[in-house]
């Protein structure tokens, strides 16, 4: 039932709103609404039952096992969540002084310095609100440092085919046409592909190190040289960097400028879709061109860096501070964890993923690299399960649901055929592990002896199985206040 | 080791599966050189006691003030229940429900949400929320080029938020985008029209229209989005959600509406919280919709036609389109969206209207206390909805750093992106400002202008 279908001429929350509204107005007549908004009217309670009765319609972390891979879902801790939103810290103006929020940049500085430690760049900005701003920004970074240099002939970013779609996409915000290099057998960016697309028009290369496809790019080394010895810079996706924290510096791998996702390897919570947070690393010859604001220390204060300070930014990414509250939390996680902490997180992260890739092939699971070490996440084909049962990878994740877990990445990477992208991270015991592999196996078993219990999964959830066609057809995106209301 | 659930025995029993010595093993594939890199600047870890203490010593150290800011982010009270529920777990720590069956949570609400707002905007379709109002307003402009398809360039007055304009300028620049600012009427704060006359025949794609604009002054959107539909350009307006509860909504405007409304949702029930997270929204007409930005919403029905939830349209999208997305956006600001939907609910039409009119009425009571006062007077004649701009006969800075001394935040002062206004200051009220903090605050603004031009014949003797 939607909230409108709950509501009731008249019915109104006497207490969430002011009582006595004096009746001054300055709005001139034409300026002023006459239509009354279709909002519902509900009594308080109707919109906390209902809204919590919602939200167990939802598989989450804190109710289930939540694999999906390349999104790093570990446990957000609830410290973080709780001291980020103590009421100074949310009363605070975003253009307030600086003098009235020293305790607040405090934490954004430390947060920075610890970013440029992990991370082994030279500065952090922490501007962009999530990855796919990071990459945007860090992209125009390579675009300014090519324009200011003259070097505008560079008009192609390189792209491994296995990259998130936002590298693709973040290229061409940027100006630049996309350039996609193939993957070779072993999951590896084909050096003599690389090789071959190089050259003067080469702006620089976006990589993600572990790839999509759950792999170290072991030949990172060759990488970079190919691309520097062309001219272009080299952008790291810090989507994977849940694999390597603590390990291995993107900064020490030749990166230039890398963005990292707080809201997966610094556990900041992924909010049903964000907000997450994209903070962005440059190497020292990107600095100057790093989006503003950036947190500095005067002495013994913590200021704002505006265009006088970074003349040559490419400029700003939101009206304020970027999702400050998001950098808040994962401040609070990286004070938690500590430097040894920091450093566990990739240890269990790669342990959990490589026990689990071990014990669902011993389960009967095809894994795509079979040869190589899983890193935070490996990818499980079920091309071989689908030409013999007709079961695809989207029914095996569908049945996961109907076991209690939620299902890993479908069909990404794209060029794995039938492929389940399976993380696991740090924070899941191993008994939950071999809980997920017991139904894994069960799933593989039903499929030869019940195949349409599978095909026509899930058979638990709130819903069955969506008519997505019909969704896109015949678009439904507002309740319109009378096709389904109910009267009376 | 926090977080981490490991025994020793469960490390043990791992390797031994996996069939290495130890964990190190399993970074064989990385290069030795590689490897390694100390976290000097990463302190110790901390336990939650001592964390929580530093926490509350930095949170009080920021302390609380009074304050007067708004310039496109607004102090308004946020029923107890908006976070209580959206920080559910449930909520909280779910992601982008691509499973749609494992997700009709997220997804029922984002529906409810999308059918609020676009009823408040008066349009067809919503999206389910882009990061912020500046960058949605970019968003905004990028899809108004794809739809207009002929012209690559944008008419956008001075009256919109300066730092949305530099946002914008940011995030479309390197797609050979121009932005072209109009001018407004330095007397009453908005746009004339008639002034947009000089741009008449020139090619653009969009005019942007502010209601309320920047200065808190009411555009004369009905002539504005006339003249753009006139002149085949489309009209994005940019509109703060509280207002709309008093104000005529976008969709409504001249002949035919506006064709994208954009705005920053933080009004409705997110906190402050020194600038984010926030979220944009976005509505616009029902034949534009495959050209709109982000995660859309639509509703559908199961195998066994029970009605459900589920993402749609995904083929303008990153993940599917790749480098033809509409946009690069993945996250957004879901569970901003979740407080947002809660909050209206709560509210419901009368609250909101409730709250939109005693802002208004603060904002009117403050600037008649304030105006009466010498030294001061109102920078334009203009109408405003919760925000006004003064000229002072004082340095604005020295007036602000004043009042803050007091536990005042008076306002913005606009002397860095309006010049031409001299000390001019941009000041709010909400609905959270009683009687007495408005009189507080005038009291203190005389005080400090009164010993300005009146220096006292005896001063103090300063205490020894």
């Amino acid at each position: 039932m939607l909230i409108f279908e709950l509501s009731r001429p008249g019915r109104r929350n006497a207490s969430q709103a002011p009582l006595a509204v004096p009746g001054l107005s300055a709005i001139p007549e034409d300026c002023r609404r006459t239509s009354r908004p279709l909002l519902p009217e509900v009594s308080e309670l109707d919109a906390v039952r209902h809204y919590t009765n919602l939200s167990r319609q939802n598989f989450s972390i804190d109710t289930q096992f939540y694999p999906l891979g390349s999104c790093t879902m570990k446990y957000n801790p609830r410290a973080c969540n709780h001291l980020a939103m103590l009421p100074q810290f949310l009363a605070r103006h975003p253009d307030a002084p600086a003098d009235t929020g020293q305790g607040f940049l405090a934490c954004l500085f430390e947060l920075q310095e610890m970013l440029k430690n992990v991370t082994g760049m030279a500065g952090v900005s922490l501007a962009p609100m999530a990855g796919a701003q990071g990459e945007f920004a860090g992209v125009a970074m390579i675009r300014a440092y090519h324009t200011a240099r003259g070097d505008s002939a560079r008009t192609e970013m390189l792209v491994p085919n296995a990259a998130h779609g936002t590298n693709p996409a973040s290229a061409v915000m940027c100006g630049y046409t996309a350039r996609e290099i193939p993957t070779d057998r072993e999951g590896s960016v084909d050096l003599a592909a690389l090789k071959a697309a190089v050259g003067p028009r080469t702006a620089g290369l976006m990589l993600t190190n572990p790839s999509t496809l759950g792999v170290f790019e072991r030949t990172i080394l060759e990488i970079q040289q190919i691309v520097h010895d062309a001219g272009g810079l080299l952008y790291y996706d810090g989507a994977n960097l849940n694999a390597i924290l603590g390990r291995v510096k993107p900064g020490d791998m030749g990166f230039d400028v890398i963005h990292l996702n707080l809201h997966k390897t610094f556990s900041t919570p992924h909010g049903g879709g964000g907000p997450g947070a994209g903070p962005l690393g440059a190497a020292t010859k990107l600095l100057r061109y790093m989006p503003l604001p950036v947190v500095a220390m005067d002495g013994d204060n913590y200021r704002l860096q505006d265009e006088t300070d970074l003349p040559q930014s490419i400029g700003r990414l939101s009206a304020h501070l970027g999702n400050a509250g998001v950098l808040l939390r994962a401040y609070i996680y990286a004070r938690l964890l500590g430097r040894e902490g920091m450093q566990r997180v990739a240890e269990y992260a790669t342990l959990n993923a490589n026990y689990l890739m071990t014990e669902l092939r011993k389960a009967g699971f095809e894994v795509a690299f079979p040869a190589r070490r899983a890193s935070h996440e490996f990818i499980v084909t079920l091309k071989d399960l689908k030409d013999k049962t007709g079961i695809t990878a989207m029914d095996v994740a569908k049945r996961l649901l109907d076991k209690g877990f939620h299902a890993p990445t479908t069909y990404f990477p794209q060029l794995v055929p039938e492929c389940l992208l399976i993380e696991p991270t740090e924070t899941e015991s191993k008994q939950t592990l071999d809980a997920f592999v017991r139904a894994m196996k069960e799933i593989l078993e039903e499929a030869r002896s019940q195949p349409e219990l599978v095909k026509t999964a899930p058979h638990t959830t709130p819903v069955r199985r969506l008519d997505e066609v019909r969704a896109a057809r015949e678009l439904d995106l507002a309740w319109r206040g009378t096709d389904h209301a109910v009267g009376g | 080791m926090p977080f981490i659930p490991h025994t020793e025995d469960d490390v043990r029993a791992m390797l031994a599966a996996i069939g290495v010595k130890s964990i190190d093993d399993l970074f064989d594939e990385i290069p030795a050189s590689l490897r390694g890199g100390a976290l000097a600047m990463v302190p110790a870890g901390v336990s939650e006691m001592e964390i929580t203490r530093l926490m509350h010593e930095r949170a009080e150290r920021d302390g609380r003030w009074l304050n007067f800011i708004g310039a496109g982010a607004y102090e308004h009270h946020i029923p107890a229940a908006v976070w209580q529920i959206a920080t559910r777990g449930e909520y909280y720590s779910a992601y982008t429900p691509y499973q749609a069956e494992a997700s009709q949570g997220t997804l029922q609400l984002l529906y409810e949400y999308q059918s609020m707002m676009t009823s408040l905007t008066a349009m067809d379709v919503t999206n389910a929320s882009l990061y912020d109002g500046a960058s949605a307003l970019a968003e905004a402009v990028l899809m108004a080029v794809r739809v207009h398809k002929s012209s690559k360039r944008v008419l956008m007055p001075a009256t919109v938020n300066p730092v949305y304009r530099k946002v914008v300028h940011t995030i479309v620049k390197d797609q050979h985008i121009e932005i072209i600012e109009a001018p407004y009427c330095t007397e009453c704060g908005h746009v004339i029209p008639a002034a947009l006359q000089k741009f008449t025949g020139q090619d653009f794609a969009a005019l942007v229209v502010p209601q309320p604009n920047f200065f808190g002054v009411l555009e004369p959107v009905d002539e504005l989005t006339a003249r753009a539909k006139q002149n085949r350009m489309l009209t994005i307006a940019v509109v703060n959600p509280i207002s709309l509860a008093l104000l005529k909504p976008p969709g409504e405007w001249g002949e035919g509406g506006a064709d994208i409304v954009v705005g920053e949702g933080q009004p409705l029930g997110v906190p402050l919280a020194s600038g984010g997270p926030y979220f944009g929204f976005m509505a616009c007409r029902e034949q534009h919709v495959r050209q709109m930005p982000g995660r859309i919403v639509g509703r559908t029905v199961d195998v066994d036609g029970k009605p459900g939830y589920t993402l749609t349209l995904q083929a303008r999208e990153q993940h599917i389109r790749r480098s033809k997305a509409t946009s690069n956006i993945c996250t957004n600001q879901g569970l901003m969206v979740t407080a947002a939907t809660i909050y209206m609910a709560l509210l419901g039409p009368d609250g909101l209207a409730r709250v939109a009119q005693a802002c208004h009425s603060n904002a009117l009571k403050l600037a008649q206390q304030l105006i009466a006062l010498p030294g001061i007077k109102r920078a334009f004649s203009g109408p405003v909805f919760h925000e006004f701009v003064l000229c002072l006969n004082a340095p604005v800075a020295d007036v602000l750093q004043a009042l803050k001394a007091q536990g005042i935040l008076g306002g913005l002062a606009l002397t860095r992106d309006y010049p031409e206004l001299g000390d001019a200051l941009l000041v709010c009220a909400t609905e959270t400002k009683r009687d007495d903090d408005l009189k507080r605050y005038a009291d203190n603004m005389k005080r400090i202008l009164g010993s300005r031009f009146r220096p006292a014949p005896c001063a103090l003797k300063p205490a020894t």
